[in-house]
């Protein structure tokens, strides 16, 4: 299970560098602004440089496709991260393009895992992607009036570029922002509008992509094809995702993931707050795993800074991660087993020892599930004795027994192994290709795990095992996660046997962080995978590019893969096993 | 107990021996404590708040003890939409229409501070703040996301306030059907369709003076 661990190989990127420099002379440069890595790609060439990168170099797999405003200058940034899956340094590549007609080409033939993630640069920043098949908006709807990652574009309610806004400080009077909007909402509308002559899309661009599926039909056998919505209110749909099914009987046919109702501008708010305001924000993200949340933030600015955390602070933000992840997996379990039909019962044997841990973060952090608890070069408050008790008895008694009764009831049960064996198989090419991460990636048999492959904090002083199973399925990924739980149990307990003594901070406790110019992408291995953040300084008190790249969405990518020609009925399933956090996908 | 919701205070006397067998109360009194008492609640979640939600019907905290009793996820079985999370433009159509699809009596908990005001996300491009801006709300509850105590604090409320009401005065027994509220369009941005009038002299005024708010500057 646990034998060839992905290590990363000592080569550093620069070498990648000056071998695509000599192979593309004249079409690469490299980057020269201080604090700023990778190559400058000329946009022409992008496509020929990732094929070379991916078919002779091995840089199979793209992690992060995302964009950089640089108003006032005419320039949009684009930004990739690549590495391989059999351990590799993360390479950077950009590509500059106009901000009055931004086109490029897209990489989806090269990387099929950017389909959302160049979707979603098209929805946020305007930029087209020549050769994309599908390019929709992603979060916001068909017609939505602007791109509102621009730096020029404001919403309804702004104030003023950056916080804290003069009407919140010092004197914090209060007055309802809406009150100053003409309509007495958070909205705006473009000149002459007008509502009464207006149709909307109701989504014909999903269904004319459904309906462009259908097979042609042959004259002996007429079939009825359906297409059905599923969610975004569904009591399956782990919150507001809306699954979009083409239906031949049962048989899937196509399938197209419907995202953006719970969009709720994290990466907008992200760069008009501080660097510190941000930190409660990204609770909110993967809302079922706050701790990872702030650890990938955290080591993102961090990375800026060039700070590191005292021994204990790391101790401590190791013991709360894995506590999120034994959290997070059980609570996947056990809406996994919802979705099968064993309505709730499983699940609350996995919240009754979620609500235990919980009870640590309430303890330790002053709150449930927004825990708020890092801070630049530490932590916030560090444990108490009777705290550090409650999570030794944890550890040491209780959850290693509960795990196994959950193994016990679940993993042998007959109607589990026949829903889920050989449902939703992603092969481990499709699952590299479509740039899946964590448990996912893992059950379809790439032993990534970023904890092992680029160790951060103290994961390289701990004694852990990667999980990872062969078939892809359902019933692997379930494995997985509950291999993991019992891996970060392994961890807990040696993090308890030699948690020191000592400060948990770095220096002085600031709420304002001068932040170095520069960029950073920080990465952890959250529950769902690999989360990342990438941030871009430009020396203010507040970021000038934030990203999150999530887990959940990537994950997404590969649904439809999954789900077309099985039955409508192990869609459920197989979103179930992706196990989405909505906070995350949407963002 | 509240003496309101004390079924047995009608005022009429009970001979002693009959105390803990017969109760002589109104038929408003005991429709309303039926009702208040089976309070079924949405399955319906958004956001952060709605995995608080799951805990407080899970077992430690356990709303069925309220009546909270089963979860129904279509509304036309459910008593109260408890809208647990952030409201954005594009889920709010669907929020509405499930408000409607509700068979009366309804109510309306907003859980949370994204759900009463907005909360940390009220000043993004694609947040509602508020769900009161398009449908009633009975019951406000603070927090983010609240804890399991004070969600059930808020339907205790909620109870409360349907122990007082009055069959005479109630809504649901008049003789023309319910009004719906018209579902929010999503245009260049979402629009209340009660609100066409406001937007159309709004739009058409800027357009005479030049003076553009959707792409520069301060709202006027």
């Amino acid at each position: 299970m646990s034998d060839s661990s992905i290590q990363i190989e000592p080569s550093s990127a620069d070498s990648t560098y000056n071998d695509l420099i000599a192979q593309f002379p004249g079409l690469i440069e490299m980057e020269t602004r201080p604090g700023f890595t990778g190559v400058v790609v000329s946009t022409v060439a992008i496509r020929k440089v990732m094929l070379y990168l991916k078919e002779q170099c091995g840089f199979d797999y793209l992690t992060s496709l995302t964009a950089v405003d640089d108003f006032p200058e005419d320039k949009i940034e684009l930004i990739y991260h690549l590495y391989k899956t059999t351990g590799s340094p993360i390479i950077e590549l950009k590509l500059f393009t106009t901000r009055e007609s931004p086109v490029v080409p897209s990489v989806m033939p090269v990387y099929p895992g950017a389909d959302f993630q160049e979707r979603e640069v098209w929805d946020l920043f305007g930029v087209h992607f020549e050769g994309h098949p599908d390019l929709r908006r992603l979060l916001l709807w068909e017609g939505f009036a602007g791109h509102p990652l621009r730096k020029d574009w404001k919403e309804p309610l702004f104030e003023e570029d950056v916080k804290p806004f003069k009407s919140r400080w010092p004197e914090g009077k209060g007055i309802h922002r809406e009150s100053l909007n003409p309509f007495n909402d958070n909205v705006q509308y473009p000149k002459e509008f007008d509502p009464n002559g207006f149709t909307p899309d109701n989504d014909e661009s999903v269904y004319k992509i459904l309906q462009s599926k259908i097979p042609a039909g042959s004259d002996d056998l007429k079939v009825e094809h359906m297409i059905v919505n599923l969610g975004p209110q569904h009591p399956s749909t782990h919150g507001v995702f809306r699954m979009a099914a083409l239906l031949e009987g049962e048989k899937v046919l196509a399938l197209k993931p419907v995202i953006g109702y719970m969009h709720r501008n994290h990466e907008k708010i992200g760069e008009r707050n501080t660097w510190l305001q941000n930190m409660p924000y990204t609770d909110r993200l993967d809302y079922l795993s706050s701790m990872s949340n702030n650890f990938g933030y955290a080591l993102a600015v961090e990375k800026l800074l060039g700070i590191q955390p005292p021994e204990r602070a790391e101790f401590l933000r190791v013991m709360m991660a894995e506590l999120t992840r034994i959290a997070s997996h059980a609570m996947a379990i056990g809406f996994l087993l919802n979705d099968l039909g064993a309505f709730f019962t499983p699940s609350l044997y996995a919240l009754e020892e979620r609500e235990l841990i919980l009870d640590i973060f309430e303890s330790v952090a002053g709150s449930r599930m927004m825990c708020n608890y890092f801070r630049f070069g530490g932590v916030v408050r560090d444990i108490t004795e009777a705290d550090f008790k409650q999570v030794k008895k944890l550890v040491e008694d209780r959850l290693p027994r509960k795990i196994d009764d959950i193994d016990l009831y679940l993993t042998e049960n007959e109607i589990v192994q026949a829903r889920c064996e050989g449902v939703g198989v992603l092969t481990a090419e499709e699952a590299i290709a479509f740039s899946e991460s964590g448990p996912m990636l893992r059950a379809s048999g790439v032993p990534y795990d970023i904890r092992k492959a680029d160790p951060y904090s103290i994961y390289d002083q701990l004694e852990f095992d990667v999980c990872y199973r062969q078939h892809g399925d359902v019933y692997d990924r379930y494995l997985v996660r509950l291999d993991e739980i019992r891996q970060s149990i392994r961890i807990l307990q040696q993090v308890i046997k030699y948690m020191p003594q000592g400060p948990i901070q770095t220096g002085k406790v600031q709420y304002a962080v001068r932040v170095p110019a520069g960029e950073a992408y920080g990465r952890v291995e959250g529950p769902r995978g690999e989360l990342g953040f990438y941030v871009v300084s430009d020396g203010k008190a507040n970021p000038k590019r934030y990203h999150v790249r999530a887990p959940s969405l990537m994950n997404c990518t590969g649904l439809e893969k999954m789900c077309v020609g099985g039955k409508i009925a192990d869609a459920v399933t197989i979103l179930g096993a992706v196990d989405v956090v909505l906070g995350e996908v949407d963002r | 107990m509240d003496e309101k919701q004390d079924l047995n205070n009608s005022g009429y006397e009970i001979p002693e021996e009959l105390r803990h067998q017969v109760t002589i109360t109104t038929l408003e009194k005991i429709y309303n404590w039926g009702r208040s008492n089976s309070m079924w609640p949405m399955m319906f979640g958004l956001a952060c708040c709605a995995i608080e939600m799951i805990c407080t019907a899970a077992s430690r905290y356990d709303f069925s003890r309220f009546g909270m009793e089963v979860m129904r996820p279509s509304p036309r079985q459910a008593d109260v939409m408890i809208v647990a999370g952030t409201v954005t433009k594009k889920m709010l159509p669907q929020i509405v229409r499930l408000y409607n699809q509700m068979s009366l009596p309804k109510y309306v908990v907003a859980m949370g501070a994204c759900a009463s005001g907005g909360g940390p996300f009220k000043e993004g491009y694609s947040v509602v703040p508020g769900i009161d801006t398009y449908i009633p709300v009975d019951v406000y509850i603070t927090g983010c996301p609240p804890t399991p105590q004070s969600l059930i604090n808020g339907l205790n409320a909620l109870q409360k306030k349907v122990m007082n009401e009055k069959m005479s005065e109630s809504g649901w027994y008049a003789k023309e059907p319910a009004k719906e509220v018209p579902i929010p369009v999503l245009g260049p941005d979402v629009f209340d369709p009660r609100k066409s009038e406001l937007i159309f002299a709004e739009t058409h005024k800027q357009a005479e003076t030049g003076d553009d708010i959707g792409e520069e500057g301060e709202p006027k």
